[in-house]
């Protein structure tokens, strides 16, 4: 009786939250799966069962292949190198240094500016002829860039504001791993004659891999989410160059107002996310000792 | 004192309660693509308007930039509360008529003095007003690209500084003579630069135009994409960094090319006359505007918002809103807007007008887009207008930055864009 | 071990420098008329006029106001929602549990940013496009919120909250006065990172808003500087500054008590 009390209490609990996740993620997500086999309706045309149309489309479709290329080399290139970048931040803020309060702070400003108003700042840096960085190349006597301007380098000008942004906010979870690990354990091992790196290796980042866990949870969801920056920097070009999966489905739901492939390509998105969470869980489950 | 201050509140509140009692109400979107005082001027007319037509109240919407107006007017029509009357841009035509939501103006242009107000706009900016016959737009926040050149810089080089290039044989000689290199060869002035970010479509039909060759049929579900001139055009294009290096390689950016022309980084740029005031207070020399450069012909591409009267409206309401927009484009209103916005007036007869007479004289500049607009075509348009104009933008992204050769690039775009507007045929 | 020393300060200093340099950009561009945007010259005059222009260019008052109100209604939501959640996975056994918790892992992968298609037809058919509720409502329920909460109140000794059962305190007393202090640090770190989250958030407001009067700060950048006639680099600055500039200076005043609740919220 009293479990059942119990039980009736906890989903009672449960029900408001769950009425919002349900609604804005559990059911959308299944009814973008449902809407990709229909077509888009549109002023007098309603929707009709398209069965595997817009998959087919999506198959032969060369922007998609591209998009998903480019997303792929976008997680390949941001993810490690900022969680790398974050790691060695963090270590950096946690000794002994001089400024160190405005060194993590300056590590710490992009998070808290938005994506959408640094864009046009980097936007600066790049622009050919008198952005900064072929200000600083011309006195070093090189010539003019077009970092954007290229479709060969495009979507490296899109991942380094990425990494740059995102790096600060993954060294605040680093840091206070980096603060709970006991000096006991380093000066015990200090004992022994370890160096610094065998410390680093053997104790620091054992103890940080829960924490690793998290930020590359983090860092790979937001390596298919993160589009703001292309709104400014490229616009997804030159010729889809740097156009990511989330901003693809951005242009064709709301620019050309196609829902159905939209959600088609929502649904490839989801399968993605699906297949390296699992991935990732398998790949650190072995090393985590998460409670 | 007190007495007139009462006197005031009720006359006040006489007014703000107007509206109520009106027999007629209009709710107008408008979008607004430029800087200034553009939101306040469609404003404070919107006032005058109301202020001389007893019976009529008019809320004027702003709602952002024409992305957000035509999304905002789709949502609005799919929950049945559709505006009655909105600026859109003229390239969206197709769209809505997709979509059902519009109606011609001529169902309300029935007296003898309507029909020839239908005919008093420049030819060029009817071309994306009207299909099948009918009118569907009527021309408001209009431009069309032209060439802004550098005097300083053009009489550095040797040139004269006040004659721009005719021709596109001369906008390559001159560009290569503007184009300034430092010791160790990096260039340091490109002679001249045509924007190719975001919509790179709309400086590039100057150049179709210019080969004489028209993009899309006036039914919109038709392109001439890989039309042998318009490969040549491409070519062109490509060619002035290529082979000629006039131009700097690869994607120009749109936004930041006002600024290149101001740091001297290239002599001469092509953009629309929406810049004229920005160039006017910002250059830091003397500049000249001109017309595109000719080919075979002069021409240049239009563009901007049109007036749209959508469907929803009560007979009233669609009087009304007629009434209003004839009313706006009467040269005295039309002259105030452009003086405001740099818009290009879209009737010859506001151009008549002392005040437009006296602001021309002062800035001569603004006659060029004017007489330009006699050679000006339509702005690509085509039913799924964003995707078929995306397709396009992408094939000459990929022949910009060396992707693909011209013939490529646009045969491609043309099977692409067939595939999208065969349903429509 | 000095010169060890000596080159982890360079490396970090320089790493630092720069990571600000964007933000020092913006600085030297809204304070400096916007012929001296390229132009690095030390004796460039001041000014404020950016500002001035900023502000009376766009509506920009409203747009943080706008914002303001959008990180209240989604941080309230969501303490709210995700406390009574976490309460309920910490606290309680129950059939469905397991299930019940894998769902709210999922949205820690899937988050309602990527669902734009869908949410927005939802919003849509609640008649509720263009309103400061529809940006929130995706976001009011968080996965990661429950999951970190949660984590927290599975800290709490059980004696404590015996103790309070044999004083006759209610469930819901229990959860206000035993599980939710000790949690304060983990409030206190998650708020900042959703209030940093919401208050740069893009591409969700820019499709469900287009009028001023529920447009956020960055929808309304946006629009600021996508304007026909090219990129006002000292104005649009000039507007970061001072529509980020609140978060900015409460970041930099509490950021050491920022990695403090982070390493007792035991987020690692």
């Amino acid at each position: 009786m009293l479990r059942t009390r119990g039980w009736i209490e906890a989903w009672l609990l449960l029900v408001p939250g769950f009425v919002f996740l349900i609604a804005f993620t559990h059911v959308p997500a299944l009814v973008t799966i449902w809407n990709s086999f229909f077509t888009t309706p549109r002023g007098r045309r309603p929707a009709r069962w398209a069965g595997l149309e817009n998959y087919e489309t999506l198959l032969s479709d060369p922007t998609f292949w591209k998009v998903l290329k480019n997303n792929a080399l976008y997680a390949a290139g941001t993810i490690p190198l900022s969680i790398g970048i974050a790691l060695v931040m963090a270590l950096w803020v946690n000794r002994q240094l001089a400024g160190r309060g405005l060194v993590r702070m300056a590590y710490f400003t992009p998070t808290v500016l938005p994506m959408i108003a640094v864009a046009n700042i980097w936007m600066f840096f790049y622009t050919p002829g008198f952005g900064l960085i072929d200000q600083i190349g011309a006195a070093l006597g090189l010539g003019q860039t077009n970092i954007l301007g290229s479709a060969d380098t495009a979507l490296w000008g899109v991942m380094v504001v990425t990494i740059w942004k995102e790096a600060g906010f993954f060294m605040i979870f680093y840091l206070a791993a980096l603060q709970t690990i006991p000096p006991s354990l380093v000066e015990a091992a200090r004992i022994e004659g370890a160096g610094g790196w065998t410390i680093f290796r053997r104790i620091t980042l054992p103890l940080l891999m829960p924490t690793t866990l998290f930020v590359s949870i983090n860092a790979v969801v937001n390596s298919f989410r993160m589009v703001d920056h292309i709104f400014i920097l490229t616009g997804g070009g030159p010729d889809n160059a740097s156009s990511l999966l989330l901003f693809y489905i951005y242009e064709v739901a709301f620019r050309f107002w196609d829902t159905a492939y939209g959600a088609t390509l929502t649904v490839v998105l989801l399968a993605f996310l699906m297949i390296l969470a699992i991935g990732q869980f398998v790949l650190f489950d072995r090393r985590v000792h998460y409670r | 004192m007190l007495m007139t201050n009462l006197k005031a509140a009720t006359a006040a509140l006489a007014f703000a309660a107007a509206p109520a009692a009106a027999d007629v109400d209009l709710q107008f979107y408008f979008p607004v693509a430029v800087g200034g005082a553009a939101a306040e001027t469609i404003q404070s007319l919107t006032d005058q308007y109301v202020a001389e037509h007893e019976g009529v109240a008019i809320e004027a919407v702003y709602t952002g930039s024409y992305q957000d107006t035509v999304a905002k007017a789709l949502t609005a029509a799919r929950g049945g509360n559709a505006p009655q009357l909105s600026v859109i841009l003229s390239t969206d035509l197709f769209t809505l008529l997709d979509e059902d939501l519009i109606q011609p103006f001529d169902t309300f242009a029935t007296s003898a003095e309507d029909k020839d107000w239908l005919a008093s706009f420049y030819p060029a900016f009817m071309e994306n007003s009207q299909t099948g016959g009918k009118t569907y737009g009527i021309p408001f926040q209009r431009s069309t690209p032209v060439l802004y050149w550098n005097k300083e810089a053009f009489k550095a080089a040797g040139l004269d500084p006040e004659t721009p290039p005719a021709t596109w044989d001369e906008m390559v000689e001159m560009g290569k003579k503007l184009t300034v290199r430092d010791a160790s060869g990096n260039v340091t002035q490109w002679g001249v630069r045509i924007p190719s970010s975001g919509f790179p479509y709309w400086l590039f039909q100057g150049l179709t135009t210019q080969n004489d060759v028209i993009l899309a049929n006036a039914e919109g579900n038709e392109v001439h994409f890989d039309d042998p001139k318009v490969v040549e055009a491409l070519d062109y294009l490509v060619d002035l960094s290529k082979s000629h290096e006039v131009m700097a390689p690869g994607i120009i950016e749109w936004g930041a090319t006002p600024k290149a022309f101001f740091e001297g980084q290239a002599a001469m740029m092509w953009t629309t006359t929406g810049n004229l005031t920005n160039v006017r207070d910002n250059a830091p020399f003397d500049f000249g505007v001109g017309m595109l450069p000719a080919h075979l012909r002069r021409g240049a591409p239009t563009g901007g918002g049109n007036f749209y009267l959508f469907k929803d409206a009560s007979e009233e309401q669609a009087r009304a809103a007629f009434d209003f927009v004839k009313w706006i484009s009467e040269p005295e209103q039309s002259a105030k807007w452009t003086m405001a916005t740099g818009y290009v007036a879209p009737r010859p007869e506001t151009w008549e007008t002392e005040t437009m007479k006296a602001y021309a004289a002062e800035f001569p500049a603004v006659l060029v887009a004017r007489d330009q607009l006699e050679h000006a075509v339509a702005e690509l348009s085509t039913y799924e207008n964003q995707r078929v104009t995306s397709i396009f933008n992408d094939a000459l992204a990929a022949a910009i930055t060396g992707q693909k050769s011209s013939q490529e690039a646009l045969k491609d775009a043309q099977a692409q864009a067939d595939a999208i507007l065969k349903p429509y045929r | 071990m000095t010169w060890d020393r000596v080159l982890n300060t360079l490396g970090a200093w320089a790493l630092a420098l720069l990571w600000v340099l964007p933000l020092a950009y913006a600085v030297w561009t809204a304070v400096h008329p916007a012929a001296f945007e390229a132009r690095f010259d030390l004796l460039a005059p001041l000014t404020l006029e950016n500002f001035a222009k900023a502000w009376s260019a766009a509506p920009f008052g409203r747009y943080f106001l706008n914002t303001f109100l959008l990180v209240t209604v989604i941080l309230a939501g969501q303490f709210l929602l995700c406390t009574l959640a976490a309460y309920a996975f910490a606290r309680y056994r129950f059939p469905g549990r397991g299930i019940l918790f894998g769902l709210v892992l999922l949205q820690l992968l899937i988050m309602p940013d990527i669902l734009i298609v869908e949410n927005y037809k939802a919003i849509h058919l609640l008649d509720l496009v263009d309103t400061i509720p529809a940006m929130a409502l995706p976001y009011i329920a968080s996965g990661f919120g429950i999951f970190l909460l949660r984590q927290t109140f599975l800290s709490v000794p059980k004696e404590l909250e015996e103790a309070a059962q044999i004083e006759g305190l209610s469930s819901l007393g229990i959860l206000l006065r035993v599980y939710v202090p000790p949690a304060i640090p983990t409030y206190l770190a998650y708020g900042l990172v959703s209030v940093s989250h919401h208050w740069n958030n893009f591409l969700w407001p820019l499709i469900v808003t287009n009028s001023v009067e529920t447009r956020p700060v960055t929808v309304g950048l946006s629009v600021f500087s996508a304007i026909d006639s090219g990129v006002e680099w000292s104005v649009i600055n000039a507007a970061t500054l001072m529509t980020s500039g609140p978060l900015l200076l409460a970041f930099l005043l509490f950021q050491r008590q920022f990695v403090q609740s982070f390493m007792r919220a035991g987020i690692k």
